[in-house]
């Protein structure tokens, strides 16, 4: 294949069979496996919701007020996910900085959010891992994402670092592309799971 | 992994390399010895990765097999006593965990590493230290699978580890944790090499090689993988949830805080089922490159062959409950799960049929690796036939853990995938190795173990028909069961005999082989247009593909069909380099591993340094978090040291060298159907 110098390495990382790059095309097959890891978590606390429907009454337990709140932080750093990827493509180092740490920030204050919800859960509501099966599925579940959402805020720094070093390059864009794949994957996760796990629990059937 | 730097271009001393200034990104020099130990533990070569896989697969194949031996020894008559019921249940358990995920999955994954690329035209796979990362992880998981022996006994409660029975109240001990954690990091070596199969099949396949021209292993290869991806998170999740229940209290499956057991039992068969076709796909995939070879007759109905394929993998993550119908799923749901298993035979019927048709009216040759092709499509018929009657869940419930099950599912994993997998070693033997592996000992090999194995297997129908229960250390002499046990049991060591005939064969012919030339087979598919072995960059151009089956129709086809050959530019053939990190990543996650199966054990119950250890328990601090703590590391550094990579340029005999094609200077001006190649 030719590597004529001139030329961006992006499009020429492009030159696949699918028009696909690698990473993005690996990047969805491992989001395609993610969906089964936590279709089998929420689909385990969901079972054992209905099977011990009274066990607990989450609405008693729940902070939903304080949950909602980092549920939006977080879809909201979405927004500047897209931007830092977008800025990538057309070379605003500037401004791929600038969304980077905003993303990195909404990422921290949703991790914030569920220290003190855990916290705050088994101190003062006695909810633990071992408390009952709902604290069980409870836990493992938002605790997954939550650690999903930790290794995105480690990777998105590294990207962030990365920008300041003399090796950061044109086709990091990609990189952070790939990222971005996972940083919105983690949100809409998020949604299902707020919806599933806190918000139905309001309703009054 | 992430982040990468720029692709710097590191050169090396390779034959026909450039030698550029080296640049070195990273924490250390790259490793740039291509032999000897080094090369071989850092090496990304998708070719040294498969050789490596299959030579510790079949390590594990013989392990597997030896604890099959005693189990057999031990039902040889009745009321024995040379193996104690509780070893015995360990037996059982490691043979059936050791077969599965160390023998047959990365046998099929190393035919994937190493048949796959060159079928496609590719230089590499997509990620080349990605998939050394899947080879040490397999190996360091068998490793520490396998450790349990030296740390108190090995697991004892089935491969399948149903609930309760892997609980702390019944499994005290670090037995079930090592499996709990051995099949966790085995499940991240599958996982990132079906990322890794995925993207360089759908991405990276030579000019012209369009979807529907793709040889039948690199199909089945394709959704294989999509198999493993889609399956293997429902037991990953499973294990976490009794990783929980055993460490941390949780209550998933712990009948006293309310958990189900039951809903082990569908986490493990939503997995579990797909798996039956993880392990039988890739071998139906040799099957379709054997068959049309040794017939030499193109595959009869290649597209329905791709998509009766594509069908089974789909369907089979509709037949879990199938396993499970004894415990009472409703009248709906045990309806709903027979209809969709007897459904999944008729895809399979097709295949059968097609590979019938392929070899009707051909030119067939017994060669070694067909009589093995051909064993394969009368012995998983066999399998299936009795695969179909316990579909129908009266007939199961009759046949529920019972010997008839244990013949079922022998039938279709050595009689199916072994044969297979048997055939594909002898079929590209040549092509790995450049060498012959005798015909008189292959049809030997074969006869002995065709003979073993239905001598083993085939009484174990009466035996299970009798009433003879699964898993049961000895049977009482008045049972009538004496005689299929020891038909069964003689015809396991003929069995066991031929397997060692094969590996005594195999060293021979590595040694002594005779030379195998180019094309021994007259074979059709584009591995064979290279060396045997091929040079470590497989092809020294870009074949442009103009047909299916290209090189059988560059040998014998007309004209305007033969395949061209692109020669590369100046900047020649771009190479990855070697790398540390896989390795590195691997054993922080060993170590991780390891501490959370001794976590919460007395530091005393350590083998041999046990007694120098100071009192107490082991927590996570001693092996979890350094393990984790390097693993993070071996990221960051993978990411940092970037892919590298280094050019090559083959001589221009080696361009010119066959008759196979027409040499391109330029990519050629006609659209292409799918395209450019990656490299």
């Amino acid at each position: 294949m030719a590597h004529p110098a001139s030329a961006d390495p992006l499009t020429e990382l492009k030159q696949t069979n699918t028009g696909i790059e690698n990473k993005k095309l690996a990047m969805w097959a491992f989001l395609a496996s993610d969906c089964m890891f936590f279709g089998t978590l929420i689909s385990t606390h969901l079972i054992y919701r209905r099977v011990y429907p009274d066990v607990v009454n989450p609405p008693e337990i729940f902070d939903i007020e304080l949950t909602g709140i980092s549920s939006f932080v977080l879809l909201a750093s979405s927004f500047s996910m897209a931007l830092a990827v977008s800025s990538a493509h057309k070379g605003n180092l500037k401004m791929v900085r600038i969304a980077l740490a905003a993303t990195i920030f909404g990422g921290l204050v949703f991790l914030a959010g569920q220290v003190y919800e855990f916290s705050h859960f088994v101190h003062h509501k006695h909810l633990t891992l071992d408390s009952n099966i709902f604290g069980s599925t409870f836990y493992l579940l938002t605790g997954t994402h939550g650690t999903h959402v930790a290794i995105g805020v480690l990777w998105l720094t590294a990207h962030l670092v990365h920008t300041f070093t003399p090796w950061h390059g044109r086709q990091n864009a990609l990189d952070i592309e790939s990222t971005g794949l996972y940083w919105h994957f983690v949100d809409i996760v998020w949604i299902v799971i707020f919806t599933a796990v806190y918000l139905v629990e309001y309703l009054n059937f | 992994m992430a982040s990468t730097h720029s692709p710097d271009t590191l050169s090396h001393p390779q034959p026909g390399s450039t030698h550029d200034e080296p640049k070195h990104t990273g924490i250390w020099k790259r490793p740039l010895k291509p032999d000897g130990l080094v090369g071989w533990l850092t090496t990304v070569d998708h070719k040294k990765i498969g050789i490596a896989y299959a030579v510790a697969a079949l390590f594990f194949f013989l392990v597997g097999g030896v604890e099959a031996l005693l189990i057999r020894l031990q039902l040889f008559r009745p009321e024995q006593e040379l193996i104690t019921a509780e070893t015995y249940n360990t037996l059982f358990t490691m043979h059936g965990t050791t077969m599965i995920f160390l023998a047959v999955m990365p046998l099929s994954t190393a035919f994937f590493n190493y048949i796959m690329p060159l079928q496609i035209g590719a230089r590499d796979v997509a990620f080349p230290r990605l998939n050394a990362l899947g080879l040490w992880t397999f190996i360091l998981g068998g490793i520490l699978l396998n450790l349990s022996w030296f740390f108190g006994g090995a697991p004892d409660m089935g491969w399948f580890g149903y609930a309760p029975l892997t609980g702390r109240q019944f499994s005290p001990d670090m037995a079930t944790d090592f499996w709990v954690l051995s099949l966790q990091v085995l499940g991240i070596a599958s996982l990132v090499g079906s990322f890794n199969f995925i993207t360089t099949i759908l991405n990276m396949r030579a000019p012209g090689l369009s979807m529907m021209r793709l040889p039948l292993f690199t199909w089945m290869t394709l959704i294989t993988s999509f198999l493993i991806i889609l399956a293997f998170p429902a037991i990953t999740i499973a294990l976490v949830e009794l990783m929980f229940d055993r460490h941390f209290g949780t209550m998933f499956f712990d009948v006293l805080g309310g958990g189900k057991p039951i809903l082990w039992q569908h986490l493990f068969w939503v997995f579990g089922h797909p798996e039956v076709y993880i392990l039988i796909l890739p071998a139906m995939g040799i099957i379709s490159e054997v068959l049309p070879v040794f017939s030499r007759k193109p595959l009869f109905g290649y597209p329905l062959v791709v998509f009766s394929g594509a069908v089974i993998g789909f369907l089979g993550f509709a037949v879990w409950s199938h396993h499970m119908f004894t415990t009472g799923l409703g009248v709906v749901a045990t309806s709903a799960f027979a209809f969709l298993t007897m459904l999944i035979s008729i895809p399979t019927g097709v295949k059968i049929f097609n590979w019938i048709g392929t070899m009707w009216g051909g030119r067939i040759t017994f060669t070694t690796p067909m009589l093995f092709a051909v064993g394969f499509i009368w012995m998983f018929m066999l399998g299936g036939f009795t695969g179909i009657m316990h579909s129908s869940p009266p007939v199961d419930a009759q046949q529920q853990d019972t010997y008839f099950v244990v013949a079922h599912f022998h039938y279709v994993l050595i009689g199916g995938s072994i044969f297979a997998l048997f055939s594909g070693m002898y079929y590209w033997f040549p092509k790995v190795t450049g060498r012959m592996m005798s015909e008189t000992w292959g049809k030997l090999v074969f006869y002995t173990m065709f003979a073993g194995f239905n001598l083993a297997f085939f009484p174990m129908h009466i035996l299970g028909m009798t009433g003879m229960p699964r898993r049961t250390h000895t049977y009482q002499t008045e049972l009538g069961l004496n005689g299929p046990n020891l038909w069964s049991t003689i015809g396991a060591f003929m069995l066991g005999f031929g397997v060692l005939m094969f590996v005594a064969q195999v060293i021979y012919s590595l040694k002594k082989g005779q030379k195998s030339g180019r094309d021994p087979w007259d074979a059709r598919t584009l591995e064979w247009v290279t060396d045997n072995p091929p040079k470590f960059y497989n092809f020294a151009y870009t074949p442009i593909v103009h047909a299916r089956d290209q090189f059988f129709e560059s040998k014998h086809g007309k004209p305007e069909r033969r395949m061209e050959k692109l020669a590369p530019d100046d900047h020649g053939i771009h190479m990855p380099d070697q790398s540390w990190w896989p390795l590195i990543l691997s054993i922080g996650l060993f170590i991780a591993a390891f501490g959370m199966v001794v976590l919460g054990q007395p530091r005393e119950a350590f083998p041999l340094i046990g007694g120098m250890l100071p009192e107490g328990d082991f927590s996570i601090w001693e092996f979890t978090v350094p393990g984790l703590a390097l693993t993070l590391f071996a990221a960051f550094g993978w990411a940092y040291e970037g892919p590298g990579g280094f050019h090559v340029h083959p001589p221009a005999s080696e361009i010119q060298d066959d008759e196979m094609g027409t040499v391109l200077r330029t990519a050629p001006t006609r659209p292409e159907p799918n395209g450019h190649s990656g490299h």
